[in-house]
């Protein structure tokens, strides 16, 4: 699936709920489901900096394809993580440094993207895409 | 329950704030952030477009009606800033940005100074970032030493801690009136008698005080006093900072420029008489005359009254908070402020704060930019509820209700 389908797809499902609290209870389902780190992989070098709640993020190169693994102190940036990494990870490093996320406006959740939160999301991205870019180079 | 004959209506007082009246995600608007700003009423927003639509010009100088005008009201809310905290002199009455320049002001003046390599300064473990950061820059810069009176279970500072500490090498302590995460009112009287008797001055961070207590500052003997208007119905980017006059005449102006002069020349500058030389360059004129309706307003409502009406809700607050499986309280000092800190077994902060948001109950989480207070404890930081004037029961019970919504939805 291409990284747009993934977002398409997100937004699909987010069509079914109607109200905030189902939308919010389905993300904090996601939130507990994504395996998050092993505490010894929670160093100063995988964590960005948000101002709340940590966020860890962590890269590899698999084949061609970019591998994210993340993880929050706080279940609702946990959900909205793991929707991130269902969106980017295993794609190459050229589709995720060009990729749009749009996803997260048409699900109403853009809000949490707004470097206001310090929630770390934001950051989280731009490390995403740092990390391709990086990657990307490396390979050319 | 707490039972107490309202005396103000408070039904009108927020009809005084017309923010208070929208929907946030669908629901009434619930704002319980006040430590961290105050809402206006509309006196405060009709003084600065009165201002601006009738009396705008600069300020001192000028010998234009419009400049007569501007001048004289502000001056008029200087005056009325010396009355709101009981100074003796407008001499006294700096006009700031905020609490945080008040503090900038005196450690970069007063500071640099008159404390000198092997001095001490004692600040506390309550503090915010910004008396706590000052006076390490200052510190690092003068090889001074920091001292900080730690903060017991209760979050109260430990006042044997405190006198051990007083010595005649401690030529300041600044602390904090009212703590803003916790809502501790700290004993302050003490504090400064205590530090006088070793010769110390005393920095009094009235942030959070200043909207709930009465403050006199002669009968405090506090040296210095800093507050922002913004926390107390007033506008943001005006502050006030006070100063004894024989200690403000001793200090080195803090930043150069038009207003704070006597007279120029290449060779050699004057100074201006106080308050003035601490005023340099065109000031915040319209939110400082906007201050002097702030203070009007809680005047008019006496802020006995206003403080009554935030003790019941305190303590209605505790009380439902209290019955919530899992919550602590982060802050059990006798003496507090509407300010309620608490967490949640297995919850972070900001999980909490994103939920009562859709909710439209608008709380702050996090640090509240006390990190070493939240070390303390050993917490990431909490979720603050903290009450104003036009704050009601009906809301207390909304957050209450909010916090069990939450629960269900995340344990
Ligand atoms: C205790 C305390 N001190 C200082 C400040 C800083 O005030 P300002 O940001 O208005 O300068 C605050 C504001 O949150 C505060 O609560």
């Amino acid at each position: 699936m291409t990284i747009n389908e993934t977002q398409d797809e997100i937004i699909e499902e987010f069509e079914l709920f109607d109200d905030w609290a189902d939308k919010y209870e389905y993300i904090i389902d996601l939130g507990k489901k994504l395996k998050g780190f092993p505490e010894e992989q929670k160093t100063e070098e995988n964590i960005i900096k948000g101002c709340q709640s940590r966020v860890w993020l962590n890269a590899r190169q698999e084949n061609e394809n970019l591998i994210f693994e993340a993880d929050s102190e706080a279940i609702i940036v946990k959900g909205l993580v793991n929707m991130l990494i269902r969106v980017l990870s295993g794609h190459t490093p050229k589709e995720i440094a060009e990729a749009d996320l749009y996803f997260m406006d048409k699900i109403g959740m853009s809000s949490h993207l707004a470097q206001t939160r310090s929630n770390g999301l934001a950051s989280m991205v731009k490390q995403m895409k740092n990390y391709a870019i990086v990657y990307g180079s490396i390979k050319s | 329950m707490t039972t107490i004959t309202e005396i103000l209506d408070i039904q009108a007082i927020r009809a005084d704030f017309p923010i208070l009246n929208q929907e946030i995600n669908g629901k009434k608007l619930v704002y319980f952030d006040n430590a961290a700003t105050t809402q206006k009423p509309t006196s405060v927003i009709n003084a600065i477009s009165h201002y601006y639509n009738f009396d705008n010009a600069n300020i001192h100088r000028g010998i234009h009606t419009l400049a007569e005008r501007a001048t004289r009201d502000f001056e008029a809310s200087r005056e009325a800033v010396r009355d709101f905290i009981g100074a003796s002199s407008i001499e006294e009455i700096i006009f700031t940005s905020g609490t945080t320049q008040g503090i900038n002001l005196v450690a970069s003046t007063f500071g640099r100074k008159f404390i000198k390599e092997g001095d001490e300064i004692i600040i506390s473990g309550l503090e915010h970032h910004s008396n706590i950061v000052p006076w390490q820059m200052l510190c690092e810069e003068k090889g001074i030493k920091l001292k900080v009176i730690p903060v017991t279970d209760l979050g109260e500072l430990n006042m044997e801690a405190y006198q051990n500490m007083l010595s005649e090498k401690v030529k300041l302590v600044s602390v904090n009136h009212v703590s803003n995460s916790l809502g501790t009112i700290n004993p302050v009287k003490d504090i400064i008698d205590l530090a006088h008797s070793f010769g110390a001055k005393v920095l009094i961070d009235g942030a959070q005080a200043s909207s709930h207590l009465n403050i006199d500052v002669q009968e405090l003997d506090a040296d210095f006093y800093a507050f922002s208007a913004h926390k107390l119905y007033g506008p943001t980017g005006i502050g006030v900072l006070y100063g004894k006059k024989e200690i403000l005449n001793a200090m080195p102006p803090y930043m150069g420029g038009g207003e704070m002069i006597k007279e120029v020349t290449f060779e050699k500058t004057t100074y201006n008489e106080l308050p003035y030389k601490f005023e340099a360059g065109t000031p915040n004129i319209a939110d400082v005359v906007a201050l002097k309706a702030a203070l009007e307003y809680i005047a008019f409502h006496g802020k006995e009254n206003i403080a009554a009406h935030e003790d019941m809700l305190l303590h209605y607050a505790t009380e439902q908070l209290l019955e919530i499986d899992g919550l602590k309280i982060i802050g059990q000092a006798k003496e507090k402020v509407s300010v309620i800190s608490f967490v949640m077994d297995g919850i972070h902060p900001q999980d909490i704060g994103v939920l009562l948001d859709n909710q439209g109950i608008a709380v702050r989480t996090g640090h509240h930019c006390t990190q070493p207070l939240m070390q303390r404890f050993n917490i990431v930081g909490t979720t603050r509820a903290s009450f104003a004037v036009y704050n009601t029961t009906e809301e207390i019970d909304r957050l209450v209700a909010g916090i069990h919504r939450v629960k269900k939805m995340l344990l």
